[in-house]
């Protein structure tokens, strides 16, 4: 079975007036079908840039990869075709309605008009927005406002689900909900799952294999216990002591930073 | 090919509909040639302002391309704000044809020209304006292709920008003077050597002149084929720049 996602000596650099960000590093990953992956790191370690590389929106510096089985630099509406993207702080128009987003992506995925609605109707049953079709997205709570993205991420029943702290400002309830439907993502339909997260529990409970990123490189993978074990000192500690022991800084966003509003 | 124009259609009837639903932008932008038209019109009747036709005849063409000229060079202001709600990545991340994202939102912006002038044109015509109905629909051809263009340039613009504060000012910096420069509520045959001069190497000039032309029915005395052929080229370029960043950005 080829990987779901390789990369190779991917790296990024930002130019601006004053200075250079590297970014991101050069990163060889391996993500395997079926996966749920926990990208991990502090605050500006490059787990959006990495994303946006993967997801084509943004062209790597240099290095390969390939993503569902395409090259993303040589075919990037095959990979376009085959993932879902939901980025960190969504993506819908908030005076547009709940429908004619999620009919809008449908059409933009290539469904007929009649197709389209009829995923529409689904997407709204499977991820409990029924009621709220005929608001403005505007008019969403925070949960709420996730379901939609991630049903907007799922109009054309991807292989590969990228989500960019899906979690971040959800109430405990919503988290949970949350969770579940990622881990239903993957036992129904064997999706391949790329998320990023600070909540560390989150990475623990959720993931089958973390990747931890730190100054845009890759400074540890494994499954959540290789990881406590290898750099906490053993399988009991804490999944924050490993992070700690890695990258010299909390997971968890610091108390003075406001929560980025979703 | 088939794909392109799907996916334009899509993305066209997408901001259409959102357009048709808030009709106050439809009414804003025609706020200020209006107030020219009603308030300002009046005081040109019976002047000697040379060149073809009458005043309303001189007046008309200069607001409908003041009329493009503000509404495409701002168009990009929808982007940037779609670009802050993430709505621009989110279909960049679908397989929609890229240049489909741009043409869909030029189709609307020309649409909503094409109403706002033909009100322009309404009340002008009940303060006392006659032309020609083809010189009128030829003087729309041209100042549609104008904002096309314009409209073009200026989604490239924010698309390359971060926020609305480097947008801003850029466009306010240019379109004013560019706007006075192409003799928009006076013909520039009215100015001092130095300033009709300086007028001609504003590419607007050449559309205002190529309009008032249409709506005297003049067809034929050059500076109608002039306009129309500059506009052609400034379409040609915007276009062609337009669809470069639309394709690029991002790859
Ligand atoms: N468009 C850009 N222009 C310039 N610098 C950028 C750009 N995007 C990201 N950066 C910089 O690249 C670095 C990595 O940013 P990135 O958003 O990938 O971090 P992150 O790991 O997602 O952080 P967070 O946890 O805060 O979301 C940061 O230093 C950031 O400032
Ligand atoms: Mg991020």
């Amino acid at each position: 079975m080829p990987a779901a996602i390789h990369t190779a000596g991917l790296t990024r650099a930002f130019h601006t007036t004053s200075r250079t960000v590297e970014a991101v590093r050069g990163i060889d990953l391996t993500v395997e079908q079926g996966e749920i992956l926990g990208f991990l790191g502090p605050n500006g370690a490059g787990k959006t840039t990495t994303l946006r590389m993967l997801t084509t929106l943004l062209p790597p510096t240099s290095g390969t990869a390939t993503v569902a089985g395409h090259d993303l630099i040589a075919d990037p509406t095959g990979v376009r075709r085959r993932i879902g993207y939901v980025a960190q702080s969504g993506g819908v128009d908030p005076t547009v309605s709940v429908r004619e987003e999620l009919t809008t992506q449908g059409r933009l995925y290539r469904l007929g008009r009649s197709e389209a609605a009829r995923r529409t109707t689904e997407l709204a049953e499977e991820l409990d927005l029924v009621a709220l079709l005929d608001r403005p997205c505007g008019a969403l709570s925070g949960g709420q406002r996730r379901r939609l993205d991630i049903a907007m991420a799922l109009t054309h029943e991807p292989v590969l689900l990228f989500l960019d702290e899906p979690t971040t400002g959800l109430d405990p309830g919503s988290r949970a909900d949350l969770w579940q439907l990622v881990g239903r993502l993957r036992d129904e339909r064997g999706m391949t799952v790329f998320l990023t997260t600070h909540y560390l529990d989150e990475a623990d409970a959720l993931a089958d294999r973390l990747v931890i990123l730190d100054d845009g490189r890759v400074v540890a993978q494994g499954t959540p216990t290789e990881l406590k074990q290898r750099h906490a000192g053993s399988a009991d500690a804490g999944l924050q002591d490993a992070f700690i022991a890695l990258t010299g800084r909390r997971a968890e966003r610091e108390a003075e930073h406001t929560p980025v509003a979703v | 090919m088939s794909h392109l124009l799907t996916d334009t259609g899509i993305i066209a009837g997408r901001y259409i509909r959102q357009t048709a639903a808030s009709k106050l932008g439809l009414v804003f932008g025609l706020l200020q040639p209006l107030l020219f038209l009603v308030f300002f019109g009046p005081l040109l009747e019976g002047l000697h302002l040379g060149g073809n036709g009458d005043s309303w005849q001189l007046l008309v063409p200069g607001l409908l391309v003041q009329l493009g000229l503000f509404s495409s060079a701002f168009a990009g202001f929808n982007i940037l704000i779609e670009k802050q709600h993430g709505v621009v990545e989110r279909m960049r991340v679908t397989p929609v044809s890229r240049l489909a994202l741009l043409l869909g939102r030029l189709i609307r912006d020309v649409l909503q020209l094409f109403v706002q002038s033909l009100l322009l044109v309404l009340v002008g015509v009940a303060l006392g304006l006659r032309a020609p109905v083809a010189g009128v629909l030829l003087g729309f051809l041209l100042v549609g292709l104008l904002a096309a263009s314009l409209a073009s340039l200026s989604y490239a613009l924010a698309m390359r920008v971060g926020s609305p504060q480097e947008f801003a000012p850029v466009i306010n910096s240019l379109n004013m003077p560019a706007m006075l420069l192409s003799g928009i509520l006076l013909p520039m045959a009215l100015a001092p050597g130095w300033l009709d001069t300086l007028s001609r190497f504003v590419p607007f000039r050449y559309v205002v002149d190529a309009v008032r032309d249409a709506f005297t029915g003049h067809y034929t005395d050059g500076s109608l084929a002039l306009g129309a052929a500059v506009a052609a080229a400034l379409a040609v370029v915007s276009l062609g720049l337009g669809t470069q960043v639309f394709r690029k950005v991002g790859a």
